[in-house]
């Protein structure tokens, strides 16, 4: 792999209840690629992209151990700032959550939690970040209507517009395609590989045709525990161990 | 097949059964105080404080109580959103909302929720006589406001508990911190923090017993804190006690104008309701 990972994760485990969800997960996500999660329904994919952001510590009963390094900087550290961490990464949820405010305030809102910009560098970033989602000709008449008023589709750019405004260096994606219709799914699939030129991009999806088309690695997590990690092509084609070739080919899901 | 035909018409008629005696005690309530109050209505009666021989069934009109309920009804709400939303958010945002803690809280305000306003009352006037403060406006407040604050918490918090959990985290992924993805949620829940006010101001504006000994009587509009003030319930209460034919005619008339008090509030939380929803649907 790389010699600079931009998330390491060291013997994480991750229990909620007395549940153990993720099993002594040992990985390194190389910078600037799109890596898939996949893996059968409840195995912890979304627990394993949670955990990288810390949205893990808003559940109940939960309990972490082990070390998720990102740039070498443990998160899990007691005295690391967590909006610090969050800031980081941006999160793409299964569906679209618009915040209750204009479409210009939803991208702006990241921005103003961390400073107090100016109204001139606002618009600008406003319309930078609607342009690299390719929402700014839909959009650029209407910045001051409820974002709720957008289709889904359009809803799930706002919501990644709104995620890179804050500057992240990481975007994650739970599924994010998941509620959309085909059309939006290819624009958000093309998005993905075009912002990886500048961001990591961690992706969980149970679409293994939408893996290949957009991932350059392929983690394959079955019943909490990481089976097999490798670029695209190989993992789907040439898998080495035996779960994952049945997963691949359909007989686990 | 027949059986089973038979077991949904007889529930359907049931149901029916149900609805119209609901319905039918809705009309027979209004229309009574709309038959026996009107009679006795005019424009004294709102414009005008209780002059010298009105317990006697002279001139004069109830405005002393509707401003005091208004006062008493809207101070208490007022009040008691200040402490019930940071209770609410506490049990859902810092709590997390289901742990033990947040749920023994829950128990206890829906305790609190069904206790009889008269403890409210009693309550209140311990306070007040502890604190040396007379029966006043100040002190029907603060009896009310015991009283709504559990109607306001928990209904806070049903809402709160409706908004998706991914909102929360959307608005935390993006570097803020509980109190601004907290400060998200109000926003989000807008519309039903007005339907916690309606509830608890109807609650409030309606209820005798707390106001019975905190908030005393008087045929003034107070002009301050200390003051006591009238309340339409009791107004409607120490009339319906009088002799006089004519005085009982204007608590009915006086229940009239407190039926009118709340549906007016009810239709211009509708419209508000509408307008802030705005950015929500």
């Amino acid at each position: 792999m790389t010699n600079n990972p931009h998330i390491s994760i060291q013997h994480l485990n991750v229990s909620i209840g007395n549940q153990l969800i993720l099993n002594d997960i040992n990985i390194n996500i190389p910078n600037k690629k799109v890596i898939s999660i996949i893996g059968p329904s409840g195995c912890g994919k979304t627990t394993l992209l949670k955990s990288f952001n810390r949205l893990l510590d808003d559940t109940a009963d939960v309990k972490v151990t082990g070390k998720v390094l990102v740039d070498g900087e443990n998160i899990y550290d007691p005295n690391m700032e967590v909006t610090h961490i969050r800031k980081k990464m941006g999160l793409l949820s299964q569906r679209p959550y618009p915040l209750p405010m204009s479409i210009y305030d939803n991208v702006a809102y990241g921005p103003r939690l961390h400073g107090s910009p100016k109204k001139s560098e606002l618009d600008e970033l406003v319309e930078t970040q609607l342009k690299a989602t390719g929402l700014w000709n839909e959009v650029k008449d209407r910045l001051n209507a409820p974002a709720t008023r957008l289709s889904i589709g359009q809803q799930q750019r706002l919501c990644l517009a709104r995620g890179l405004a804050v500057e992240p260096e990481i975007i994650l994606g739970d599924e994010s395609t998941s509620a959309l219709d085909p059309v939006s799914t290819s624009i958000i699939e093309d998005l993905f590989i075009k912002l990886k030129e500048k961001y990591t991009i961690v992706l969980v999806t149970h679409i293994l045709r939408q893996a290949r088309r957009v991932s350059d690695y392929i983690i394959f997590v079955y019943m909490g525990k990481i089976i097999e990690f490798g670029p695209t092509e190989e993992l789907l084609l040439n898998p080495k161990e035996e779960l994952t070739k049945e997963y691949v080919k359909g007989y686990i899901s | 097949m027949i059986r089973r035909k038979i077991e949904e018409n007889f529930f359907r008629v049931l149901m029916v059964l149900a609805t119209i005696i609901v319905g039918g005690s809705f009309f027979l309530i209004v229309g009574t105080i709309f038959y026996k109050g009107v009679p006795f209505m005019n424009l004294d009666m709102i414009t005008k404080i209780p002059g010298g021989g009105f317990y006697i069934g002279k001139e004069g009109g109830v405005l002393n109580a509707i401003i005091g309920s208004l006062y008493v009804a809207g101070g208490a709400t007022v009040l008691g959103l200040f402490i019930s939303i940071p209770v609410a958010i506490f049990i859902n945002m810092y709590l997390g909302g289901k742990n033990f803690i947040a749920n023994s809280l829950r128990i206890a305000f829906d305790v609190l929720f069904g206790i009889p306003s008269i403890v409210y009352g009693a309550f209140g006037f311990l306070i007040m006589v502890y604190f040396g403060i007379k029966a006043s406006l100040l002190g029907g407040i603060l009896a009310v406001t015991l009283l709504v604050i559990p109607i306001l918490v928990r209904t806070l918090d049903e809402v709160i508990r409706t908004v998706p959990h991914e909102l929360r985290d959307a608005s935390l992924s993006l570097g803020a911190t509980r109190w601004e993805m907290s400060k998200v949620i109000l926003r989000q829940i807008r519309p039903g923090i007005l339907t916690a006010i309606l509830l608890s101001f109807g609650r409030a504006i309606g209820d005798v017993a707390s106001v019975l000994f905190t908030a005393g009587f008087s045929d003034n509009i107070p002009t301050s804190l200390h003051q006591p003030a009238a309340t339409l319930p009791l107004a409607i209460f120490f009339q319906l006690g009088s002799p006089v034919e004519e005085v009982q005619g204007r608590a009915y008339a006086s229940a009239l104008i407190l039926t009118i008090v709340v549906l007016i509030i009810t239709i211009l939380s509708s419209i508000l309701s509408k307008r802030f929803s705005k950015n929500i649907k």
